[in-house]
Formats: structure tokens, sequence, C-alpha cells
């Protein structure tokens, strides 16, 4: 691995460096092409299912406008969603690029919301509200770390498949959650839904200057862009890619395999825990079944429409934290089901997937390809 | 309540549980355990056994009829084992992305089509009161038997002599083993495939229907909470073996009949640690089966998911 670099010089080598760059170029255009062409075509279709209902696909899109992006205030609603879709999304794409299908950020949410308003409980009314901050994030980030992390160690000791340890790893999260809010932890002010005891409102971490919406956004993005350099930038995120290319060509370069693939899960629950923590120290104040609101199963689907690119989630948790935030208003002015948006995500999701089938179909992206092969 | 009686209770309520909880568990299992034979793994059955929940549900309510609505629920299932099929048969798909995005959109579809249907009460199936002999109102509730679970034993058992004696059975096993060698036998290995995911399908439409019109019996968008990937595991469990799907199943009824049954004689506290005693199981069974020698021995050789 530490061969020296043979440096290029002449024209000759100019050239070749410009046909990499263009060949580079024509890849990220592609990658960028044949999910929106997906995008597109599950919107065509989806409307084909509005119209047999008996719909206007227009009006459902226009909502979803009007809903997700058309005024300040639908626009800080969408933020509120994005924020917790890209670090869900992150918890798929940070395995994702070791080849690992890890898809329980749902539970670790969960499971680190709820240790940071466990955290609390004794705390509240404390007079240091960084302290109590402080302890909530570390538990969140720490339990959801180990959560996935679980999963990493089973799947590279055991060859248990990740894929269903990580959703079943989920239900349990949820039930050892419902297990403390309903029991030991429950609030007993609280008579309609069983809750922990609320942080309260001037505890919660507030908005960030200037628009509507909590401090967790930008860790969000922030997150996104720390996590590129992490996976672009640097030795661990080049060793994950040939881990995740080749695993047997990594060990025998000598890599620590094992070592990455729960380093990798432990960076994705870390994630999770810490989406986690921000709805509950940000957004509800308290840990309750209004955690699991399935921020984690559209975060599949963003990492995959992300191509698991931890900068390229960024705007695509924002298209979905859109069309998340018009569901309320579709329901109301159009009489659909609030499940529309759930449809027409798992849609999405299939025709994306049947996309991954033209990779490398295009000339126009491609033009090597076929003189490679004769 | 003396002990000697609660322990009845108990048993008499885990024993009924077991034969109603597993139904479903049987069913998917099976049609998951054909689907990996061929060499494909479906993980949207728990979409398909919702879909396949509500659509048995629907037509039962509006045809009065449970046993099409049945029918129903199998061919929705077997819709959605076609479509899986048919996008895994384009070249660089992965059939686990594919099964995690037809789970979504099963659920998606489920719950935007059943929303009229949470209210109103279907005619239910019905079952055969095998306890008649019983004075024990306890047990004799615990052996009402759902023809659906003979059904399944059969079926099991009928699928362990045919993956072993007949021609279809044989070549699954060759598509599944190795997909090289049947293309050189000159077997169609996606059309086999194809029928191997849609019969999967079928089975666990099934099985949804029997949630939603036998046990627990109504619909509604909790009916479901993870039996469908459970009985993916389990096929894991049962190393890819019809007989042992039937014992995992009824292994996995128990587990899951546990938390009501402790809550019959009144022992409510940690409910819902008992009711995630299936999830800790299978992840249990997983651990313990997933890497050793025999799993590795049995697994059909073309499947993606073990290493």
């Amino acid at each position: 691995m530490n061969q020296p670099v043979s440096i290029p010089a002449g024209p000759a080598a100019a050239g070749r460096i410009g046909r990499e760059r263009l060949a580079r170029l024509r890849r990220g255009a592609e990658a960028l092409a044949i999910p929106l062409l997906a995008l597109v075509i599950s919107a065509g279709l989806f409307s084909i299912f509005l119209l047999i209902l008996g719909k206007s696909p227009v009006q459902f899109y226009s909502l979803i406008w009007l809903g997700g992006f058309g005024t300040p205030f639908s626009w800080s609603n969408t933020l509120l969603r994005a924020a917790p879709l890209m670090l869900m999304a992150l918890a798929v794409a940070i395995p994702a690029r070791l080849g690992l299908t890890m898809i329980g950020g749902e539970g670790a949410l969960v499971l680190g919301g709820f240790a940071a308003a466990a955290m609390a409980v004794p705390l509240i009314g404390t007079t240091n509200p960084v302290l109590m901050h402080a302890l909530m994030l570390i538990a969140a980030m720490a339990i959801g770390a180990i959560w996935i992390g679980i999963a990493g160690g089973l799947r590279h000791h055991r060859g248990v498949n990740e894929t269903i340890s990580t959703l079943l790893l989920s239900y349990i999260a949820i039930a050892i959650m419902n297990f403390f809010v309903e029991g030991a932890l429950r609030d007993p002010a609280d008579p309609n839904k069983p809750s922990t005891r609320a942080i309260g409102s001037e505890a919660m971490i507030g908005k960030m200057p200037g628009i509507d919406v909590h401090w967790g956004l930008a860790v969000a993005v922030l997150a996104c862009i720390l996590l590129h350099v992490l996976m672009q930038r640097t030795t661990y995120g080049f060793a994950c890619r040939i881990a995740g290319g080749n695993a047997r060509a990594a060990l025998a370069q000598g890599l620590p395999v094992g070592r990455l693939i729960v380093s990798a899960s432990m960076i994705a629950g870390l994630c999770a825990g810490l989406a986690g923590y921000f709805e509950v120290a940000a957004v509800h104040g308290k840990a309750n079944a209004s955690l699991a609101a399935g921020y984690g199963f559209t975060g599949i689907l963003v990492a995959f429409l992300a191509r698991h690119n931890p900068l390229a989630i960024i705007p695509v948790a924002i298209l979905f934290g859109g069309i998340a935030a018009a569901g309320g208003i579709i329901q109301r002015r159009m009489g659909l089901p609030d499940a529309s948006v759930l449809l027409l995500q798992g849609m999405t999701f299939l025709v994306l997937l049947a996309s991954e089938t033209l990779y490398g179909r295009f000339r126009l992206f491609n033009p090597a390809a076929r003189t490679e092969r004769t | 309540m003396d002990g000697s009686s609660a322990l009845v209770t108990v048993l008499a309520a885990m024993i009924g549980g077991a034969i109603r909880v597993s139904t479903p568990f049987l069913f998917v299992a099976l049609g998951e355990m054909l689907t990996e034979r061929s060499g494909r793994i479906n993980l949207g059955l728990e979409g398909t056994l919702v879909l396949g929940a509500m659509s048995g549900y629907a037509i039962s309510y509006h045809t009065g009829s449970p046993w099409l609505g049945l029918l129903v629920a199998g061919f929705a299932g077997m819709m959605m084992g076609t479509l899986h099929a048919l996008i895994c048969r384009l070249p660089k798909v992965n059939d686990i992305a594919v099964g995690i995005a037809l789970m979504l959109f099963g659920l998606g579809i489920a719950f935007f089509l059943g929303k009229a249907y949470i209210q109103p009460t279907a005619p239910r199936l019905g079952s055969i009161p095998l306890g008649f002999w019983s004075s024990n109102p306890q047990i004799e509730q615990a052996l009402e038997i759902n023809p659906l679970f003979l059904i399944g034993i059969a079926l099991a058992f009928f699928l362990a002599w045919a993956l072993k004696n007949t021609r279809p059975g044989l070549i699954l096993r060759v598509t599944g083993d190795s997909e090289a060698a049947a293309r050189a036998l000159g077997h169609p290995v996606m059309l086999i495939r194809l029928m191997a995911t849609a019969a999967g399908g079928f089975l666990a439409g099934i099985g949804g229907a029997f949630l939603s019109l036998y046990y627990p019996g109504s619909w509604n968008e909790g009916l479901s909470s993870g039996q469908g990937l459970m009985a993916v595991a389990l096929v894991i469990f049962a190393r890819w073996d019809p007989i042992r799907c039937l014992y995992a199943a009824m292994l996995f009824g128990a587990a899951g009949a546990l938390g009501p049954s402790l809550q019959a004689i009144g022992i409510t506290q940690g409910y819902y640690f008992f009711n995630a005693a299936p999830y800790i199981l299978t992840l249990f069974l997983m651990i313990g089966s997933a890497g050793s020698k025999k799993a590795l021995r049995d697994a059909p050789g073309e499947l993606a998911l073990t290493r």
C-alpha cells in the first residue's frame, strides 16, 4: 500500500489525466441522471395509480410543493424532518460502503432517544442544563453505537446476516422502550400517552437563528460533510471501500476487516442515536411511542437514492422531508390516507432498484465501455 | 387462583397459542423455503404478509366468504412474489435490497387500501373443535384448531417428499445449488426462480390472511409486527428443510404465546418484555445457527444470504 506513486509527466500524460477527469465527470453524471430518471418514472407510476382512484395527480404534486416547499412555514416543517432523515440515511450509507445492508436505524434512534430521556429524568429542573444535555448526548450516541455495533460484531464473528439482525434489533429496541415507558419510567402526571417525564420546554434545544428549525439540522449537515471527508479523504475510508469491494482481497492486504465492519456499524448507530437525541431534546421533550415515526425506513430509501454518498444525502433528505411534511395537507385536502407517502416511497424504492440495471448501458456516460469489450 | 390451575391455564394457553400463532409462521416459512431453495432470498415477505391480511379481510367483508378472501390473499401475495422475481432478474439488481423495497411497498399499499376496513367486521374462518373430549374450558379453547394449521402440516410433509422425490423438486434444488449446472442441463433458471418466488408469495399471502381472518382475527395496521421477517430467519434456523420449518414454527408460536398466556393469569409485569421474546429468540437462534458448519453445508449454493 505504501508504494511510491509515479508522477506522470509530458503532454501525453496530461491528455490522459484530462481523459480520466472527463470519464469521472461522465460517471458522476450517470449517478445523477439514473436516480433522477427513477424518481420521474415512479412519480409517473404514482400518477397512474391516483388516476385509477379518480384523484388528480396535478393536485397531488402541487400539494407536495405547497406543503413541503411553498412557504417559509412549510420549509421549516420540511427541514425539521430532513434533519433526522439525513442522520438515518447516514446510518445506512456508511455500512453500505463496506457492502453491508444495515436497516435497523429505527431501533437505534428509538433506543438512543429513550436513553437520552431516561438520563435526563433525575436531572430535570437542574441548574446545569449543559451538563444534562452532555449526558443525554453521550447516552444516546453510546447506546446507538452499541446497538448497531452488535449487529456488526455478529456479522463478522458469527456470520449472522446483518439485514435480518438489524431489523430484529429494531423490534427489540422498541419493546425495551415500551417496557420502561409503560412501567418504571412512566410519568404519572401524563395520563394520555405513556411517556417519560418531559425535560421541560425551557431546557430543550432551541432554534437556530434566522430559521425556525432546531440545531439538529446543522449537526446533521455537519455529520454528512464530516463523514464524506472520512470516507473519501482518509485511509480509514479508503480501507472501508476496499473491504466493501472485495473482502478477501482486503484480508490478503492485511486490512483489519472485522474492526472495519464493527467500527462502521458503530458510526451508523452513533448517527441514529444522535437523531434520537435531537428528537427527544429538541422536538418531543420526552420519550414515547412517537419516536418510532418511520424515519429509519425513509432513511433507507434516502441512502439508496443518494447512492450512499454522504453529500448527496443532504438534498435527497430535504426532498423526502418535504414529501413527509406535505403528508398532512394531502390527507386533509384530497382525502387520501396517510399511507400515501409510504406507498409513494415504496414505489420509488422499487423503481430505483430496478434502475440499477441501467448503469453502464448508456453510451453517453460510458464511451469507453464498448471499445474495451471488443 | 391456586398454583396448579394457574399452571394449567398457562400451559393450555401456550399450547393453544403455539398452534394459533405458529400457523402464519409456518406458511411464510414454507414459502420462503421454496424461494430460497431456488437460490434467491425474498426479504419482502413482511410486506406480502400484511398485504395478504388486508386483501383477505377486504374480500371476506365484501363477499361474505372468508375462504374466497384467503384465496385472493394468496393471489395478492403471488403478485408480490412475481414483482420481486421480475425486478431481480434484471442484471446488477440486488435481491436483498429489492426485498426491503418490497416490504415498504407492501406495507404502503396495504395501509393505503386498507384504511376503509379497519372499522368493519368481516366473517372469519371457522375452526374444528378438537377439544370436545375435555371438560376443562381452557383446554377446549386451546384445541379449537383452524383447518389451515392442518393444511400447513400436510404441506410441510408434502414439500419434504416432493423436494426429495420428484422431478420439479430436483430441478428446484439444482437451480438453487448451482445456476451453471441448471443452465447446462437446459433448465430455464429465471423462470424457475420466478415460479418459486411467486409460490413463496402465495403462501405468505395465505399466512397473512390467517392473521386477519382467524387469529387475532381483525385488520389493523399493527397486525403484523415482524412475523414475516422472523419467518425468513426461521428458514435459516430450519436449514431449508420443510419438516424442520414445521418444528421451528411451533417453537416460535410458543414463544409468541408466552406474553399473552402470562397475562391470562394476571402477570402483566414485563408484558412488553415477553412480547419481545420471539425477536430475542430469533436473534439467538440466528447466532447459534448462522455460522455453523451444518448451516453452511445445507445452504443452497446460490444463496446470497450466507457468505
